[in-house]
């Protein structure tokens, strides 16, 4: 009975008002608009080429078409009114073999880029909760 | 000697590792040499050691695999635990081994000293328990950390084997064996949206106060499920805190042993380093009640 109990303590405590993560529509407000979102792609772009673990994944790249791309991806991403166009995410990573430890080390610099420009903890956590099932698509390897 | 034999092991582990974690000189290719011990995990995704040497909280198993190596790597850890209650004192010493974010491999020595109360139960003051444990956890499926899009949890299977030295004093209070086998199946999921982890596990037991006084007893010698449960609130990347609880059986005629709650406080500065605080609730233990204490624990690892 007692863990009867507690299961349902837990079950509480976890509630069900938990939501799906897409149905958050303050999100690219509180991440500053679209000024936010640029400052937070120019940070975590500088980031990823000085990053010895993944600057090679972009050393083919056109640095600043992926900024762009990534300016018009995150908007949409955090509940902007932009619609990216650009390559899907299967496509824009085939052949690159990426793991889940070059996928943690985007995160890791993303993090560092959005602490950088003054984006609170909880708030980069709903806005990485939205970019974390594209590892599905991206990680390949 | 199965302490030494473990410690061993740790060293053997973290030498290992030394050796192959250099940094590597190549900046910008990708091909070659990438690191076994490569970190690939983020911060505080290992969990930290739980008191019987699994990757978890304090208290409770987690799903996760222990360390940072990630689905390419492997992560070894070390860990110090004591907990320090007004009767009684708990030190344990261990080390882990997350291979592929898959499978993980732990040893524990576990000293569990009675102090006065040794003199009193005519055992001597000081009287000390010690235990082995030997624990395995298994990755079923799931993906606790990426699947922010699915209610799916991650989930593990895992065993501890636990030997204890004071098989004669166990048989004296009516425990039914010093050597015991726990099973556990534990569920873990990161609601990133809103910071918290969240964890639920089942124990399969007869392990009487986690086995520090043995095994089945005479009130009931059956494998009976335990639930161990966890809410965590991440502040920031580095820190966490919350709440855990854990069921556990009462086998034993002389004491009604209680289920064990604790309020933590985890800090990451980084991810070789992670030091736990709790205040730990663990009930009656033998002939004292309300042992209430502190919980602090220690990892460090690659």
């Amino acid at each position: 009975m007692k863990k009867l109990i507690f299961l349902t303590l837990l079950g509480l405590a976890t509630p069900a008002a938990i939501s799906p993560v897409w149905a958050d529509d303050t999100l690219f407000a509180d991440m500053g608009g679209q000024p936010g979102i640029d400052k937070v792609v120019d940070a975590s772009v500088d980031a990823y080429l000085a990053d010895p673990r993944i600057a090679a994944l972009f050393s083919e790249s056109n640095i600043d078409r992926v900024r762009a791309e990534f300016k018009v991806q995150f908007c949409q991403v955090a509940g902007g009114s932009c619609q990216y166009a650009g390559h899907d995410m299967v496509a824009a990573h085939k052949g690159l073999h990426l793991t889940n430890a070059d996928f943690n080390a985007v995160v890791e610099d993303l993090q560092g880029a959005m602490d950088k420009t003054g984006i609170g903890f909880a708030t980069q956590n709903r806005f990485l909760a939205r970019l974390a099932p594209m590892q599905r698509q991206v990680v390949t390897k | 000697m199965r302490l030494l034999s473990g410690l061993a092991l740790a060293v053997a582990l973290f030498s290992t590792s030394a050796a192959f974690a250099q940094p590597t000189d190549e900046a910008d290719t990708r091909a070659p040499s990438r690191d076994w011990f490569d970190q690939g995990k983020l911060l505080a995704t290992g969990g930290v050691s739980q008191v019987e040497g699994a990757g978890g909280g304090g208290l409770g198993a987690w799903a996760l695999i222990s360390g940072y190596g990630s689905d390419h790597g492997i992560g070894v850890n070390a860990h110090y635990t004591t907990v320090l209650l007004p009767d009684y004192r708990l030190d344990t010493v261990g080390a882990a081994i997350g291979l592929f974010d898959r499978l993980e491999l732990s040893y524990a020595w576990a000293a569990f000293d009675t102090q006065a109360v040794g003199a009193a139960l005519g055992l001597g003051k000081g009287y000390t328990f010690h235990q082995n444990i030997f624990g395995a956890k298994l990755r079923l499926f799931g993906e606790a950390i990426y699947d922010q899009d699915q209610w799916l949890p991650q989930v593990s299977a895992g065993l501890q084997h636990k030997e204890n030295d004071r098989g004669a004093v166990i048989a004296a209070v009516g425990g039914k064996g010093a050597v015991g086998t726990d099973y556990y199946i534990a569920a873990s999921k990161l609601f990133l949206a809103q910071s918290l982890l969240v964890n639920a596990t089942v124990r399969f037991t007869k392990a009487n106060q986690l086995g520090i006084l043995g095994f089945g007893g005479n009130k009931h010698d059956d494998y009976a499920p335990q639930v161990e449960g966890s809410l965590a609130y991440l502040f920031s990347r580095n820190f966490a805190v919350g709440v855990e609880g854990r069921t556990k059986p009462s086998n034993l005629a002389i004491a009604k042993e209680q289920d064990a709650y604790d309020l933590f406080a985890a800090w990451f500065p980084c991810k070789e380093f992670s030091i736990t605080a709790a205040y730990a609730d663990l009930g009656n233990v033998v002939i004292k009640d309300h042992q209430r204490g502190l919980y602090l624990s220690v990892q460090a690892g690659l």
